[in-house]
């Protein structure tokens, strides 16, 4: 209920959230050795694949240690992706709400328009040391095929992208994009023909060509190792606008916001502010037609824990365990779980999740052209529809970090769409 | 002794391999499903494999895909399935039945209340797809509390290193995945079916069943062959899909001649452990 929430306005400066006492001292240590993020995470996969991700967790383990690994990683986020992207002071949107300041981590100005290659790189370069030479992933938006399609042209391997058919249709310019970039687009008719079931297929992909093939997850879930190593791929974000924020504001933000759908741009943002009890953190999910209709893909808010891609998290479902559509505008967002980080982070009480509907969603679309010039895609839109409730209720000497997640070119036809306006 | 030791004890004295056919409960509705299910033992079913439907199967192919969406279409669920063993028991009280499905759906019913359900109604057994060794202990303790085996899934990935983690707290039977793949999709390969069969019984006792890849009289008897039981899914509810909109009668008398011939088949070769 964004409506009802206070905590930042009432809390005097410097008094910190409240976090469970009985939690580590840090709250960055996670998962355990098992991959467990308190209750959440796991690694609840098929036996055939079992094998393959403690392959995976131990390659990771000894790259994470490998400084040849890690300069390489650097230089090519350096040169190959543009980093560190910019962090954006948007004056007229600050102005327009009247309240706290607005910065934009600006990850849509990454190469291929979205925080998503940050982990495409990793994980290829880990795919290369594990002598792997086939390239799987699944895509919603089609902004983690894209830039899988894009690092596996790159590294010059062979790339197969599952995406729903009912994403194809609303996402054609990305499809053709993952096509010119010599990827095989498969169309994924079954269950809801959305992401879920991409990541079905592609799991099953997988589990029939384990030898050769290294199923790149976009997503912060997945099984463990995946929701660490996406996390830590993606901390970059957080990272960067951590270090800018002290050099341009010498002190934290007030208040870190970023979209939910899987969660990796936002657990990638939030994870080096956790252990900053000063630092407020809200995610925001995508409401459909809005949380208490059947439509939306609000998980965390309106979820269930639950088993399902090889992790246990929040999940929509019925009350037999059976999957239930996801719904959004945004076809990122269109995703009935979410990282198991998240569901963990929910349940301490160190990130608060809220959801912005198609609607508000859209609104801060045309807001965020019309004010800064800058075309957001619309996952992120629905965390700036949230700073549009926050900012003005905050004071002006607040700050708000927003996670600029991608760009929206890709979305320009659903706008349109939505709009009731023909291109 | 539970029914699955006792059936595959019988067996091993008749010198012959288990025939498990599989379908999923309430496919392609309630009655139909049941139809079939209580005429599976007299077709040649030594065990059966009943299908929890579940929205995303992930380890499936497509006509194990599609036999669970025909399932939930038609009203499938925790309690309709259980409901299909309790009234199977009442005029069978001898052959086994083994459920098989995902977690999820485990989860939701609640590990402790499903078990305690589950063995109330007659159940056997559990396979649970996407819940390996590491991860069963939430279902492994309550189940076991209940005396319903836990049948654990061996795979063409599972190297000398990880079979004993397999087969510790592994019970009923052990479930040998014949192909690297989804159900129903690839074939598998006899020699290497043998050798990792064998492999396995140097580490174990319990009685291996073999399944995933295998479509047709001759692989069942092949696998029969090598195995002391051979499990076939796709192949069955392949046969309710092609027949969706005959009369029920019809769908159930196709289901049992097919079983009827897997069953011959299999029965027909003689196993390496007798």
């Amino acid at each position: 209920m964004p409506g009802a929430y206070r905590g930042i306005y009432r809390r005097d400066k410097g008094k910190g959230a409240r976090v469970n006492s009985a939690l580590p001292n840090s709250l960055r240590t996670g998962p355990d050795l098992s991959g467990h993020f308190g209750a959440y995470g796991g690694r609840f996969v098929a036996e055939t694949l079992v094998p393959l991700v403690l392959d995976l967790e131990a390659a990771y383990e000894a790259a994470k240690k490998d400084a040849s690994f890690q300069a390489e990683l650097g230089g090519l986020l350096k040169h190959y992706v543009g980093r560190e992207s910019p962090l954006y002071f948007a004056e007229r949107l600050t102005q327009h709400f009247g309240g706290a300041k607005i910065y934009l981590k600006r990850e849509d100005l990454n190469h291929t328009g979205a925080h998503k290659i940050n982990n495409c790189l990793g994980q290829i370069l880990l795919a290369r040391r594990m002598g792997k030479t086939r390239i799987i992933a699944e895509t919603g938006a089609g902004q983690h095929g894209v830039a899988t399609a894009t690092v596996a042209a790159r590294f010059g391997l062979p790339c197969t992208v599952y995406m729903g058919e009912v994403d194809i249709e609303r996402q054609k310019p990305n499809v053709f994009r993952m096509k010119l970039l010599g990827a095989e687009v498969r169309s994924v008719t079954s269950g809801s023909r959305t992401l879920k079931d991409a990541m079905n297929d592609a799991l099953r992909d997988w589990v029939a060509n384990v030898h050769d093939t290294f199923y790149i997850i976009g997503s912060a879930a997945g099984p463990h190792p995946y929701p660490a190593m996406v996390r830590d791929f993606q901390t970059v974000i957080g990272s960067e606008t951590r270090a800018q924020m002290m050099a341009m504001e010498q002190r934290l933000p007030d208040l870190v916001v970023a979209c939910v759908g899987g969660g990796s741009n936002a657990i990638g943002m939030f994870h080096p502010f956790v252990d900053d009890t000063d630092v407020e953190i809200h995610g925001v999910e995508a409401a459909g037609d809005g949380v208490d209709t059947p439509r939306h893909a609000a998980t965390l808010s309106k979820g269930t824990p639950g088993v399902l891609h090889g992790a246990r998290s929040y999940l929509l479902q019925d009350g037999d365990g059976q999957i239930v559509e996801a719904h959004s505008i945004s076809a990122g967002l269109d995703y009935p779980g979410v990282g198991p980080e998240h569901s963990w982070l929910k349940e301490i009480g160190r990130v608060k999740y809220f959801s912005a509907t198609d609607k508000e969603a859209l609104d801060a679309f045309m807001l965020l052209s019309k004010l800064e010039g800058i075309i957001p895609a619309l996952e992120t839109a629905h965390a700036l529809a949230h700073v549009a409730r926050m900012a003005p209720r905050m004071r002006k000497d607040q700050i708000i970090a927003v996670c600029l997640s991608g760009r929206g070119d890709k979305d320009v036809f659903s706008v349109a769409n939505a709009l009731g306006e023909k291109l | 002794m539970s029914r699955l030791a006792a059936r595959f004890s019988a067996l091993k004295k008749e010198g012959r391999a288990a025939f498990v056919p599989f379908i999923s409960a309430g496919d392609p509705d309630p009655e139909t499903s049941f139809a079939i299910l209580e005429k599976l033992p007299g077709a040649g079913a030594d065990i059966i494999e009943l299908g929890m439907p579940f929205s995303d199967p992930m380890a499936d192919g497509p006509a194990v895909q599609a036999s669970s969406m025909r399932a939930l279409e038609a009203g499938a669920n925790m309690n309709r399935t259980l409901d299909m063993v309790r009234k199977f028991r009442k005029a069978d009280t001898k052959t086994p039945i083994v459920l098989m499905g995902y977690f999820n759906p485990i989860h939701a019913y609640g590990t402790a209340r499903f078990s305690r359900d589950a063995a109330q109604a007659g159940a056997d057994g559990l396979i649970v797809v996407d819940l390996p060794p590491e991860e069963d202990e939430v279902l492994r303790t309550p189940a076991a509390a209940q005396g319903l085996d836990i049948i654990r899934l061996a795979t063409p990935t599972s190297n000398d290193a990880r079979l004993p983690t397999i087969l510790s707290g592994a019970s009923g039977f052990l479930y040998y995945v014949s192909i690297a793949g989804v159900t129903g999709t690839k074939n598998f390969d006899r020699g290497d079916v043998a050798a990792s069969v064998a492999r396995i019984r140097k580490q174990s006792d319990l009685p291996v069943a073999v399944g995933f890849g295998v479509k047709t009289p001759e692989q069942a008897r092949e696998i029969a062959g090598i195995a002391d039981g051979v499990v076939v899914g796709s192949a069955i509810v392949n046969l309710i899909g092609t027949n969706i909109g005959a009369p029920r009668e019809k769908i159930v008398s196709a289901v049992l001649e097919l079983c009827r011939a897997l069953a011959e088949s299999a029965h027909a070769a003689r196993t390496e452990t007798v």
